[in-house]
């Protein structure tokens, strides 16, 4: 890095110095790719239940984020007993997915009739009581998980950088619970009746389905997947107030990219913002705060729908 | 009878007032045994809760331990929570100001709420005074006669870890923060250090706030291979940077920050915390004997140690004390007040603390390494840093 000495200042090494900078410069793209998917997929696992709940229901959740946060802090008080985030997920799971019901039960289920309006004021009434609840219980400090300690190590990419091994596997478990969901919407009777809610919920009531019922499992569903997302993301993200909020957003820029009630747009959403984040901080930085919604607004110049809606 | 209760105590009160100036020692009078009112504006509820309830703890104690009275004057605080939302500061300052008529306003965490409060108080002419919020702007191009900080000014914060940093060796740095004001602001005080020293800054990243995805913040300090990188992160964010940075270059590229980047998040950050050094005016283990009585005091009354905030939240007390005590308690003497208090030097458990003409602390810069789980004192960096005043025509 000759270049970069003192006797040059204000230098730019983005363009001036082409030989040395090309091969760190692409493996900035290589390794940027490596974080937008990783992130990407992350955001997919939060920003799935979000357009399951939205497309199927017809509910705007806006306290979704606050599952996702709820998940971080569970994680947080379970994995000291149980020795290991991984078992915290397996207990957290079923608890948050009964959580689910039981929130569907109290509130949810008196909204399905309302306007969008009340469905808002409600959820949106929850989210300042779960923050509540959350400062009560775990107090304002922020708090650290534990990463399993067999996967404490990191993969050397470049002579300086690492990556956490945690971050790989973190990455490996979303798509696999990803191609889980895909699976399930596709190839399961309870997948057949999901899409077909979604496309005519009062045709699937006429043929004798209980929609009660399924909108129950649909939307503790959507709770266990954000609450799923804040326990394995948590020994990376952490536990501290308002974690939820930013998950709660960037999963409605994904729903509104991929498409209301479309797993695959949610899927490819997700994606399309991770990398556009990552991208954008690094290559323009001046934009990075308003990329992913740059990316929202092209999406909808060109096909408002979303990119697998239907118009 | 004729003399009613209101001409009463209006009389009372003025024949009194008259012989309280002509007599400075009497007992004070009747209008002065009326409690003081101190307005607090400090949150009590978000990510800043932990601070506002330091802050609050200390000056109460404070209190507390002066027998509940400050020169003979019963104390009353007025808190209001305020929610670290800028948005709702006016109104919250101007009810504490003309709503509580409040003697005088302490106040706040919040840069963004402490600039608003601040234009209030400024124009209404209330003593005013900041228990933390760094803004630059208070202490520089809006400072005025009655507004007091007793914590730091973000530039000065940073300006402070520039010579640390030098002296370590590190000639070529890499900045990152988030996009705000706090963040710039540290980034400018420290960048004007750092470069007189003969150091450079080859790139500072910014990422926008409060965002903690900082992968590619990573990756491109992973790319630019500086000697050592300098951030301005606090709270949740600063916990998951160090972790993120500790798994990435695990220890070759030395870590540094005003002290905000550890503070409270000691025992979190687990060994990835290990070896990240921090710049700040007050180490846990500062060895005076200030610090000393101020620790046992407060653990005694709370059962935990106390923090910077709380340090913060005590000399704001030390600081109104001092005041207080030059005008016999009568705090309508606003101007003989301020005076005081401009000119008050207070042993802080922090070490000497004095105020430079815009009413910024004048005081000590100390090298901190965090090491399991503490942040253990490595020496003074600067001996009694100032803030420039640029903007302050305060003399």
């Amino acid at each position: 890095m000759f270049a970069l000495g003192p006797g040059c200042p204000g230098f730019n090494p983005g363009f001036a110095a082409p030989g040395m900078w090309t091969l760190s410069h692409m493996d900035l793209v290589l390794i940027q790719i490596l974080n937008g998917l990783q992130y990407g997929l992350l955001i997919f696992l939060a920003a799935s239940g979000l357009t399951l709940v939205f497309g199927i229901l017809g509910i705007i959740n806006l306290s979704h984020g606050s599952f996702y946060m709820l998940g971080a802090y569970a994680a947080l008080t379970l994995t000291e007993p149980l020795g290991d985030v991984f078992r915290a997920l397996a207990v957290g799971i079923p608890l948050a997915f009964l959580f689910g019901l039981a929130i569907e039960w109290l509130f949810i289920r008196h909204l399905y009739k309302r306007d969008h309006l009340q469905q808002v004021l409600l959820t949106f009434a929850m989210i300042l009581i779960f923050n509540e609840l959350q400062q009560t219980i775990w107090g304002s400090h922020p708090h650290s998980i534990p990463t399993p300690v067999y996967l404490t190590s990191t993969i050397r990419l470049t002579e300086t950088l690492s990556y956490p091994v945690y971050r790989l596997v973190l990455t490996a478990i979303c798509l696999a619970l990803a191609l889980a969901m895909v699976f399930v919407i596709q190839k399961t009777r309870v997948g057949r009746l999901i899409r077909a809610a979604e496309s005519n919920r009062e045709m699937v009531e006429a043929l004798g389905f209980d929609s009660q019922l399924l909108f129950r499992f649909v939307f503790a569903t959507g709770v266990a997947l954000a609450a799923a997302a804040g326990i394995i993301a948590a020994p990376v993200e952490s536990a501290y107030p308002g974690i939820g909020d930013k998950v709660l957003i960037i999963s409605f820029v994904v729903v509104v990219i991929g498409g209301i009630g479309s797993i695959r747009g949610a899927f490819v959403g997700a994606l399309l913002i991770g990398l556009a984040d990552a991208m954008g901080k690094v290559f323009l930085p001046s934009f990075a705060s308003v990329m992913i919604y740059g990316v929202m607004a092209l999406v909808l110049v060109l096909r408002p729908a979303g990119l697998f809606g239907r118009a | 009878m004729d003399l009613n209760r209101r001409t009463f105590v209006s009389l009372g009160g003025s024949a009194a007032g008259a012989l309280a100036l002509g007599v400075p020692f009497i007992r004070p009078s009747y209008a002065q045994s009326s409690p003081l009112k101190l307005g607090v504006l400090l949150p009590y509820s978000g990510t800043y809760a932990p601070l506002g309830e330091a802050i609050t703890r200390a000056m109460e104690l404070y209190v507390k331990q002066q027998g509940g009275k400050l020169v003979g004057r019963e104390i009353t605080f007025i808190k209001i929570d305020d929610e670290s939302a800028p948005p709702k500061a006016t109104e919250l300052t101007t009810k504490l100001v003309q709503g509580e008529k409040s003697d005088v306003i302490i106040g706040t965490v919040h840069s963004g709420v402490a600039m608003a409060m601040v234009k209030i108080t400024k124009e209404d002419g209330v003593p005013t005074i900041i228990p933390n919020a760094g803004a630059d702007q208070i202490t520089r191009g809006m400072c005025a006669e009655n507004i007091f900080r007793t914590s730091f000014s973000n530039g000065q914060a940073g300006f402070a870890v520039g010579p640390a940093m030098l002296k370590a060796g590190h000639k070529k740095v890499v900045t990152a923060t988030w996009k705000y004001a706090a963040g710039e602001e540290s980034v400018a005080g420290f960048k004007r250090s750092f470069t007189k020293g003969g150091g450079e800054v080859i790139k500072s990243i910014t990422i926008p706030f409060p965002d903690v995805e900082f992968q590619s913040v990573l990756a491109e300090i992973g790319s630019l291979k500086p000697d050592a990188v300098y951030v301005f992160w606090a709270g949740g964010g600063a916990l998951k940077f160090i972790k993120d940075y500790a798994a990435a270059f695990s220890g070759k590229i030395p870590l540094w920050g005003p002290s905000f980047l550890t503070d409270g998040v000691e025992q979190a950050a687990g060994t990835a915390g290990n070896g990240v050094k921090t710049v700040g005016h007050y180490v846990e283990s500062l060895d005076n004997p200030e610090n000393k009585d101020f620790t046992k005091l407060f653990i005694d009354a709370y059962k935990l140690p106390p923090d910077v905030y709380a340090v913060q939240g005590w000399d704001t007390m030390q600081l109104l004390d001092i005041g207080l005590k030059a005008v016999g308690g009568d705090v309508s003497k606003r101007a003989q007040l301020n005076a005081a208090m401009a000119k008050a030097t207070i042993a802080s458990p922090r070490g000497p603390l004095r105020f430079s003409s815009s009413h910024n602390p004048i005081q000590n810069f100390y090298l901190r390494e965090l090491r399991g789980g503490v942040n253990n004192y490595l020496g003074i960096v600067e001996k009694e840093l100032s803030d420039d005043t640029t903007g302050c025509k305060l003399a």
